[in-house]
């Protein structure tokens, strides 16, 4: 006999299906699509003037991290290159660092807030979080340029005499994407602290644990997962940003996003800023793959 | 009489790594004009029974009439049920009149029956005064009033109750029991009624179907599933029971000779059908026995415990073969001889209270 | 009395820098608003207050054209993104588990998993195709754009707002005859609007402050209010742009309290 909830369900599945269908075909249009295209892309010969020809080639890839001598045609790496990921992955771990270091006891200070109070004071960590990117850069940029806030302030005071070149350095645009990511840290230390049960605290102080030892062996270990959650927040975003490497470094300091950039502009090869474009993907989707199995296991355990 | 529901062979599985078996293999016949209790633990069935009643589920297969119609063609809003939700599921941004009046309106009434019969509806559960009020401005117990003259605004032919009771407090509890009895009596509808607590069963049913793991394992009225249990799940469920290991000797009718571990023989009780053979368990309440001398005894014992309950004593007693038994007795102003810890004791009961369980 | 006992809760330092962090988020942002009313042309130098900058960026015809620019797309954006992402919502919290549904979900939020000079680079190749095949080359890749990656911002708040909605109402209201689509009307939009707001409001406020995708993909003469700003960047800097960080900032503040308010409304 034929399962009669089947009828029901196959209404229910032509529903659904009929409900999903604007959202999945502009998604398809405008962003699943797109990548599809330049994986092909990657692929492909560059054209003289921009664009491609439609030619097989593994150029783009091989040109990711290595290079044929103009000369005389040895294989060798990339240094250009290398040294443009190594400096996205070095300023995007500093970043996170720091972020770590002002957001946690940002995080824990409100978690210790009275109820009433924790709102409004994560209302002060989300407001600048939603507010537009390249302004909050430029805000940065404004206070820390040669004759800017900073620099006029130090040598009104005769402290300096010539302003401190802070911009268009690495400093600068670390300094840029903490400004903009923090919030992104905060969030989740916040959801994980403020489910803290603080007699646990007390507990530690019972058994004779000082400050520091409460620290390290109670509340480290039970907000790592929003530790962790936090890191890579602010990691991933970090190690593709745009903007803020290209207000703040000035057009010397480049990272992976300004690269990629730089292949549709003056580079005029797009395959290869299709290949660095799925490379960066690629990159991306490995660490929120490692955060998704590390919060999975994370349920799992208190589930 | 003409049957209100009349489910044949309905099984409901969940599909799933395994697939859950919701509901076995359900067949029941509930007349017209019933209170009618389904009863059992917490996942029996009886909830999924109710929702394919109103259609919120689809049956794996089996058939659902009502009144001689199949039931399983029509989705929720076609089927003339009404239900009265375990959360009572009141709208919360409608008011009291609005939440009553939703059926109505739903179903194109005028405006001015919907006006009538909601001043009806208030009136019959007495929450005229509260018309205009938000649904988060009244007490659980209105609340639980106001989702039954909702459910029972646009006239249904049956109305179903899922733990309806369950999140009122004790005494508000037993005021409504009263209250849905007289509401049945009243409006003449047939009420299915879902439940785990075995008192709301006993007190407000016309009959009860107990239920377990999926199966319904017996229909019947209170006092019948109360005095006859057919099974030991039943007994067991169904308030404190006694059970005795035994052997039938002889039947005739619906009783039966059997022959307890002590060696005396009695009669006993068989189910109405599958009536078993052989070794039997006995099932007997606590208040179905009374204490005689060891030598009169139909079984004998040691006193383990005595607990005192205000209104009865409970006398744990160990029998001679090991089984724990327990005797309860109505305390009143001479209460007679009082039985102490440690007292050798002989307990005897009428024939034909214990029951012959089926399995 | 300074209060002398032992508090489980602090930690040495924390404090410090916690309000530290609080002055270093917004003292840059505080600024930037100060100096957008300097009477001088700098942004460093207090000279007086002076509305001057305001009056010459309202003035500015490339700031006009890219504040309506900004605004047509954030308003369509937001419009498409919202309406599909609340059948898409429905979609997934009102018919039971399916096959595909992690794909669609990974589809959904897409734009909130790829960088966004991925999405970027991606959309400037699609569209090219497009572009030197169709001719057009109107706003309608920027709107279509941005209602792309707005959609998860709308879908979220809406699922949220579904999945805390308690089913049996649903219910309730097919078991007193409401027809599929008079249950939607009457109960579940109802409840549902706080979320479909903040899903607006959140979308617009996204699509209004997009920088990277909006610089490729936009055509020749198509600058919105943040592409614009970007673009002079590279000039000398007056407080103009500061007038216009200003007025921008007020919007985006002004939705993210909105947006707040409105996620808080229960029932």
């Amino acid at each position: 006999m034929a399962d009669l909830s089947d009828t029901a369900a196959r209404r229910a599945s032509r529903v659904r299906w009929m409900l999903l269908a604007p959202a999945l075909t502009i998604l398809l249009l405008a962003a699943s699509g797109p990548l599809l295209i330049t994986l092909v892309y990657s692929f492909l010969t560059p054209g003289a003037y921009g664009g491609v020809e439609w030619q097989l080639s593994f150029d783009a890839w091989f040109n990711v991290i290595m290079q044929r001598d103009i000369f005389d045609e040895t294989l060798g790496w990339s240094d250009a290159h290398l040294s443009i990921f190594w400096r996205s992955v070095k300023l995007s771990l500093l970043t996170t660092v720091a972020c770590v270091f002002f957001g946690f006891p940002t995080a824990y200070f409100i978690a210790t807030r009275p109820k009433k109070q924790r709102d409004l004071w994560m209302l002060l960590i989300i407001i600048p979080f939603w507010t537009n990117l390249l302004i909050r850069t430029f805000a940065v940029v404004e206070l820390i340029r040669n004759e800017g806030t900073v620099n006029s302030v130090l040598i009104a005071l005769g402290i300096i005499d010539e302003p401190i070149q802070m911009l268009f350095t690495e400093f600068s645009i670390v300094l840029g994407m903490v400004y903009v990511y923090l919030p992104l840290m905060v969030l989740p230390l916040y959801a994980s602290m403020e489910r803290l049960d603080f007699s646990l605290i007390e507990a530690g102080y019972d058994l004779y644990a000082t400050r520091l030892q409460v620290l390290r062996r109670i509340i480290l270990p039970l907000v790592k997962p929003g530790l962790i959650a936090g890191s890579i927040l602010v990691f991933v975003p970090s190690l593709g940003a745009y903007v803020t490497p290209r207000v703040m470094g000035g057009g010397n300091q480049l990272m992976i996003g300004n690269l990629i950039e730089l292949q549709f502009g003056q580079g005029r090869n797009w395959p290869l800023g299709a290949a660095l474009s799925i490379t960066l993907l690629a990159v991306v989707m490995i660490a929120l793959l490692a955060y998704v199995r590390a919060a999975g296991n994370e349920e799992v355990r208190h589930g | 009489m003409s049957i209100a529901i009349s489910a044949r062979n309905l099984k409901k599985v969940y599909p799933g790594q395994p697939p859950v078996t919701a509901l076995a293999n359900a067949s029941i016949d509930i007349p017209d004009n019933e209170f009618f209790t389904l009863l059992g633990p917490s996942g029996c069935g009886k909830t999924t029974l109710l929702r394919l009643i109103a259609g919120f589920e689809h049956p794996t297969s089996g058939s659902l009439d009502m009144f001689g119609q199949n039931l399983l063609d029509a989705p929720p809003h076609k089927r003339p049920v009404n239900t009265v939700f375990q959360s009572y599921a009141l709208f919360p941004h409608l008011t009291v009149a609005q939440n009553i009046g939703f059926g109505l309106e739903m179903l194109g009434k005028p405006k001015s029956e919907i006006r009538a019969t909601v001043d009806e509806m208030m009136a019959l559960v007495k929450m005229t005064e509260m018309a205009d009020r938000q649904t988060s401005q009244i007490s659980g117990g209105q609340q639980q009033r106001v989702a039954l003259a909702r459910a029972l605004a646009p006239r249904p032919r049956v109305l179903l109750l899922d733990e309806p009771l369950s999140a009122l407090d004790f005494k508000l509890r037993k005021d409504m029991q009263l209250e849905l009895k007289r509401l049945q009596t009243e409006t003449g509808i047939t009420f299915i009624f879902v439940t785990h607590d075995q008192e709301e069963a006993l007190t407000m049913s016309d009959r009860i179907a107990v239920m377990n793991a999926g199966e319904i394992r017996q229909i019947g009225g209170p006092r019948d599933i109360y005095d006859h249990p057919a099974e030991r799940f039943v007994a067991d469920f169904i308030g404190d029971t006694n059970f005795l290991p035994a052997a039938i000797l002889s039947t005739e009718g619906q009783s039966a000779k059997v022959r307890l571990a002590s060696g005396q023989t009695v009669s006993a009780r068989l189910p109405a059908r599958d009536a078993p053979a052989g070794k039997v368990t006995l099932a007997i309440r606590p208040e179905h026995a009374t204490f005689t001398s060891e030598a009169d005894g139909l079984v004998t014992g040691t006193l383990a415990q005595v607990v005192y309950f205000g209104t009865d004593t409970h006398f744990h007693i160990t029998l001679d073969d090991g089984t724990a038994f327990v005797l309860r007795r109505q305390n009143s102003s001479d209460t007679g001889p009082g039985h102490s810890q440690g007292d050798r004791v002989g307990i005897q009961f009428a024939p034909d209270v214990a029951q012959v369980l089926k399995d | 009395m300074a209060d002398r006992g032992f508090d489980v809760r602090r930690q040495t330092g924390f404090t410090t820098i916690a309000l530290a962090c609080f002055v270093l988020l917004y003292l840059p942002i505080i600024l930037l608003v100060i100096y957008s009313f300097n009477a001088g042309a700098s942004i460093a130098i207090w000279e007086g207050f002076s509305w001057r900058w305001y009056q010459s960026a309202w003035a500015n015809e490339q700031v006009q054209e890219a504040t309506v620019r900004s605004l047509i797309i954030a308003v369509w954006a937001s419009g498409i993104s919202t309406s599909v992402a609340v059948l898409a919502a429905l979609a997934t919290t009102r018919t039971p588990r399916f096959r595909g549904q992690s794909a669609v979900f990974a589809m959904i939020n897409q734009p909130l998993m790829v960088p966004e000079i991925v999405t970027a680079v991606a959309l400037l190749i699609f569209f090219a195709m497009i572009k030197v095949a169709t001719g057009y080359t109107g706003l309608f890749y920027l709107i279509i754009a941005h209602s792309a990656f707005c959609i998860p911002f709308a879908y979220l708040p809406v699922r949220a707002r579904l999945q805390g909605m308690d089913l049996s109402l649903e219910q309730a209201a097919a078991d007193l005859y409401a027809s599929p689509f008079q249950v939607f009307r009457r109960i579940t939009l109802p409840q549902l609007w706080p979320g479909i707001l903040a899903g607006a409001m959140l979308a617009f406020v996204i699509s209004l402050d997009d920088v990277v995708i909006t610089e490729f993909v936009k055509s020749a003469g198509q600058d919105t209010l943040p592409t614009y700003m970007l673009g002079q960047l590279r000039r000398v800097v007056t407080p103009e742009i500061n007038a216009i960080s200003t007025v921008l900032l007020g919007i985006s503040v002004t939705m993210v309290i909105a947006f707040t308010v409105l996620s808080k409304i229960r029932n």
